[in-house]
């Protein structure tokens, strides 16, 4: 080490000003093509989906802890209506890639491609009208928010779930109107945001279907 | 700067030019800062205020304080607060401290006006959410102020909001009922706001670098802003929930938190099963983290500004970006450590003490780094450059008492005592202070155009200094007597001996606050009295000193900078004889 | 400047050390079979972080007082061996104090928390309610009584909601506002709240447990000296939190056997 503090002055005497050699070795410029970069909503959405991962696994973790805690945990029926949710969005998902992949496929698509956009968006609402119809079938049988800690947690989920979910619609109508706006999809931002971001809703459900069907 | 960078334009937006959109609702990532610092200003003299009435009581409980009254008429019946009023400000005091002053002053409000500038970016990633961030944030303090005009005032439950305490409502106490409602639901808002805040600081130091400006090239301040602002976008993201969950207990008779057979008031509560551990295990688990929120983003700050007044390199960068990185990640292992004696299985408080013992080891070689950065250099002695010594002390004193803390064979005996009370307040408050402190002494020439009065400055420091070793230091003593913390009044055998202790404490308090409107006073005049500031007064290197003071809308005046260096290249040959290179100066062989 | 630092720096260090060095504040004595090893623990503790705060902030105070110095040309000096000794030094120097305290310290806190009680052990029960602690002993037949928490009436004593007329263990339980416990006998503590988390903390014992609603926490000792002692409430339970208060008083055990037959008699 000692040698190197010699060396350090040395160089810094070399060099005849007040002393110390750069720290920075390398002043090269990186090359970075513009188009590598990723769309800024994209990472966006990738970071949201950090924090909402996040928001649902401590949930996750609040209801294990929650039915491991007490012995008044009671399991019920969930509604059949949150199977044909389940189918619908992830269909939704698939005339989400449908209008993507029609708009790859060229400006004279670009119709077509709203279509499946406009229907997609249409699956989307069907979902959180289904989520309503099966808290209203539960509620018909007598549970409630508040009603057992299993049903507390059926409807924390759902509506967590479901807000999220209204939020990705929002943000896929606004595409709609954008995409409406300007005519084209190369000119238009957030494409690949909006599905991201659509597909995640798509996988959340599945993993709150599956330790809801596990766990009620 | 010969090549045209092809940095994505950040500013979809023009210079605005109505008051509202210019100062209000603007979407200027400087102004949105300033309104930060501006909310946090706000929050720290209330939450200092209310420190002062806290330990006047404690140490004077007869003390008349006439305005009080004012405030609440059944709170402090004749200026004397009651046990209750004293709980609820405690409570107020640690809420505002904690979520407004440390997550908003050095985090949010610095972060938000030199984080873009520092990358060489025109505005944050999303500004609309920027704006978006700072209004939710208002609207937490509009709600969270409401408590102490609402019937019972302000919740007694303490910043920590332990159910079922804070969970079976107005049963339990006064300022349990809407109180409590309000504080959660403040809180709730302002994890919102913090996770927009989060979400944009990633994204913008993700996409948005200059040209050159590679990850190992960004200021420490940078990459401390970054790294926090992943730890608040995961630690808000467990908060959040626990919030709803609690207001789910508190309003809709669910029961996450109230177990079954409890009886308040006389009444047995009509709850069943549920878990207070668990409310503890997601509050620390955002708590712990939320205290490196508060303490990484003013290292990364010193850390910056310490090398602009050694006139020298910092000391091992790499390994100093590595500790905060270590910090970060080792910050979710730890929570435990606040709940060795909550009655959790005791086996867990041995595995929990070990990341906690192991989280001290970064801290000291980030300590260490600063210290020996020191060492040889011939220094200016300017405010912000006190103030970076200042943080050293005090950092090391506040974390020399966590080891104390961390082992669960200790904390059984200093737990909720005052012990705690001055570790946190050295290590988390007057540290992240003093790191604020640095930062507005340093950047306000930048962000006002200019410089302050330094002789104010100096008085400032030293009188600060001194004062809070005089307030935090002889708390260790109560603490190892074994004061309980949260007391209203020390009514016990072997409390009422130590009240001489906690009347020095007070009386240093009192005067170290009012140091701090020397520091007002010094922001105000300066504001409009100081002399105007050049571009680079404190010849520093990072990009925020390459442009005007204050800079334009678009930061670099329609340029993109372009990055050359790392920002530690002091002690260097400069041009013009000067001992600096820019993170823009062209090397000179190309 | 830096040399005005250095000198307040190590003024402020040397008089906090100086007071814990005094023991001017310091633990009252302890009297649990278990609180040795704590005591241990904490200063061993203490030197060591003594070490360090000294350390520390006196190479603060000496950098600062050298970076003042104006007078010496300009030269580069480096730290020396620069970063990496700093870190391998941290590494170190920190490691090893960890690992000493951990190695002891789960040691002291073993003995307290994962140990069981011993079989023999005098067994009371303690709830915490707001502003009080209750202890409940089992009376001659050795059994509890159990609790209702919908016959708990403050107004009739009956604070833990106990069915003397169904239950027949519950007729002789004694319930007492002291912690009464004979000197040098294994006491086993079983810790339930009435209401809200609420803290057991007796400085002597070097303990603090906290009740928390809805769990049953045990937590056993024994005492070696007599005398009266305060226990107190440390986890914030409401606006009398600071009243919130009771006394262990450890007796001899004819004492203890002669208290006994007074309470059951009442």
């Amino acid at each position: 080490m000692g040698v190197d503090v010699q060396d350090d002055i040395a160089v810094g005497q070399r060099l005849g000003g007040s002393g110390l050699p750069p720290v920075t070795k390398d002043t090269r410029l990186p090359n970075v093509a513009l188009s590598e970069r990723p769309e800024r909503s994209e990472t966006g959405v990738w970071i949201g989906i950090f924090a909402i991962v996040m928001t649902f696994a401590a949930l996750t973790s609040a209801m294990i802890v929650r039915e491991g805690v007490a012995l008044d945990w009671q399991r019920f029926q969930l509604p059949k209506i949150l199977y044909l949710d389940t189918l619908i969005l992830f269909f939704s998902s698939w005339t989400f890639e449908t209008a993507l992949a029609k708009m790859k496929e060229g400006e004279n698509h670009f119709s077509e491609s709203m279509a499946w956009l406009c229907i997609t968006l249409a699956l989307g609402g069907s979902f959180v009208i289904g989520q309503g119809i099966a808290w209203r079938v539960l509620a018909g049988q007598g549970l409630f928010l508040a009603t057992n800690p299993s049903s507390s947690f059926f409807y924390v989920f759902t509506a967590a779930h479901a807000l999220h979910l209204v939020g990705g619609i929002l943000g896929l109508g606004y595409l709609i109107y954008k995409l409406k706006r300007t005519g084209s999809a190369a000119r238009t931002t957030g494409i690949r945001a909006t599905s991201l971001y659509w597909h995640f809703m798509d996988g959340l459900w599945f993993y709150l279907f599956v330790i809801l069907l596990v766990r009620m | 700067m010969h090549e045209v960078s092809t940095h994505p334009v950040a500013h979809q937006h023009t210079a605005p030019t109505g008051f509202i959109r210019k100062y209000v609702f603007s979407l200027d990532h400087k102004v949105i800062g300033k309104q930060y610092y501006g909310l946090a200003l706000v929050s720290v003299f209330i939450g200092m205020v209310l420190s002062w009435l806290l330990r006047i009581h404690l140490a004077y409980p007869d003390y008349h304080i006439p305005f009080l009254s004012k405030l609440s008429a059944s709170g402090a019946p004749g200026g004397v607060m009651t046990p209750e009023y004293y709980l609820s400000l405690l409570t107020m005091h640690g809420t505002l401290m904690v979520f407004f002053v440390l997550t908003n002053a050095p985090f949010a409000a610095f972060g938000n006006y030199f984080l873009p500038i520092q990358i060489g970016a025109e505005d944050m990633a999303f500004p609309r959410f920027n704006m978006m961030s700072f209004w939710t944030t208002f609207a937490a303090f509009v709600v969270m102020m409401a408590s102490f005009f609402v019937a019972d005032g302000p919740p007694i439950s303490g910043w920590t909001a332990y159910a079922p305490l804070s969970a079976v409502g107005g049963d339990a106490g006064p300022g349990l009922a809407l109180g409590q409602d309000l504080w959660a639901i403040s809180i709730a808002i302002f994890c919102i706001a913090s996770l927009l805040g989060a979400l944009n600081f990633i994204a913008t130091t993700l996409d948005l670098r200059a040209r050159g400006m590679s990850l190992m090239r960004m200021p420490y301040s940078t990459w401390a802003w970054f790294v926090t602002s992943v730890i608040a976008l995961l630690a808000f993201a467990v908060l959040l929930p626990a919030c709803v969950l609690l207001i789910l207990d508190r309003v809709a008779g669910t029961s996450f938190f109230i177990p079954a057979g409890l009886v308040l008031s006389d009444k047995l509560q009509p709850h069943s099963g549920g878990s207070p551990l668990l409310w503890q295990h997601l509050f620390w688990f955002f708590g712990h983290p939320e205290v490196y929120i508060a303490i990484l983003p003013s290292i990364g700050i010193i850390a910056t500004i310490l090398p602009v007044f050694t006139r020298r390199p910092l000391l091992g960068p790499k390994a100093l970006i590595g500790s905060m990185v270590a910090i970060g990640f080792l910050s979710y292992m730890v929570w435990g450590h606040h709940m060795f004696v909550s009655g959790m299985n005791p086996f867990s408080a041995n595995i929990f003490s070990i990341p906690t013992l192991i989280i001290t080891i970064p801290a000291t070689i980030m300590t260490l780094l600063l210290t020996a950065s020191l060492y040889g250099a011939k220094m200016r002695f300017d405010t912000p450059a006190l103030f970076c010594l200042g943080f050293i002390s005090v950092f090391i004193s506040g974390g020399i008492s966590g080891f104390y803390l961390a082992q669960p064979s200790l904390d059984t005996y200093l737990h909720a005592t005052y012990f705690v009370v001055a570790h946190f307040h050295f290590v988390m408050a007057v540290a992240s202070l003093f790191g604020v402190f640095a930062g507005t002494y340093f950047w306000f020439p930048k962000m006002f155009g200019r410089m302050m009065s330094e002789s104010l400055g100096k008085w400032h420091f030293w009188l600060t200094f001194l004062g809070v070793y005089c307030v935090f230091m002889p708390m260790h003593y109560l603490g190892l007597v074994g004061n309980v913390r949260r007391y209203s009044a020390f009514v016990d055998d072997y409390l009422a001996p130590l009240i001489p202790v906690h009347r020095f404490i007070t009386i240093a308090a009192l005067l170290t606050g009012a140091a701090q409107l020397i520091f007002l006073w010094n922001l105000i005049w300066s504001r409009f009295r100081g002399p105007v500031a050049p571009e680079n007064p404190w010849e520093a290197t990072s990009l925020e000193w390459s442009t005007t003071s204050p800079p334009p809308f678009d930061n670099f005046g329609g340029k993109h900078p372009v990055v050359y260096h790392g920002p530690n290249e002091f002690g260097v040959d400069g041009p013009d004889g000067s001992d600096f290179l820019m993170q823009t100066a062209a090397p000179k062989n190309s | 400047m830096g040399k005005v630092f250095a000198v307040l720096v190590t003024l402020i260090t040397l008089v906090s050390i100086a007071f814990f060095v005094l023991h001017t504040w310091w633990l009252p004595p302890n009297i649990s079979t278990t609180g040795k090893a704590v005591d241990h623990q904490l200063e061993e503790t203490l030197i060591g972080t003594g070490v360090l705060f000294l350390a520390g902030q006196l190479m603060l105070g000496c950098f600062a007082w050298m970076a003042s110095d104006k007078s010496k040309d300009a030269q580069a000096r480096r730290f020396p061996g620069g970063a990496t000794s700093i870190v391998v030094t941290a590494i170190l120097v920190v490691g090893i104090e960890i690992f000493t305290l951990t190695f002891v310290g789960s040691k002291a806190w073993g003995a307290i928390y994962l140990t069981p009680a011993e079989p023999g052990a005098l067994r009371i029960d303690v709830q915490a309610e707001q502003f009080a602690f209750y202890f409940r002993y089992p009376g001659p037949d050795g059994q509890f009584g159990g609790t209702h928490p919908e016959k708990i009436d403050d107004g009739s004593g009956n604070y833990f909601g106990l069915d003397p007329a169904n239950d027949v263990a519950a007729r002789d339980d004694i319930v007492a506002g002291s912690l009464v416990v004979p000197v040098n006998r294994p006491i086993a503590l079983t810790l339930h709240s009435k209401d809200v988390g609420h803290s057991f903390y007796v400085r002597e014992l070097r303990m603090q447990v906290d009740f928390v609603p809805g769990l049953d926490i045990p937590l056993h000792f024994t005492a070696t000296q007599v005398g009266k002692y305060e226990i107190v409430c440390t986890q914030l339970c409401g606006l009398g939190h600071y009243n919130m208060k009771a006394y262990l008083e450890v007796l001899s055990e004819p004492d203890y056997e002669q208290w006994l037959k007074t309470q059951a008699g009442q």
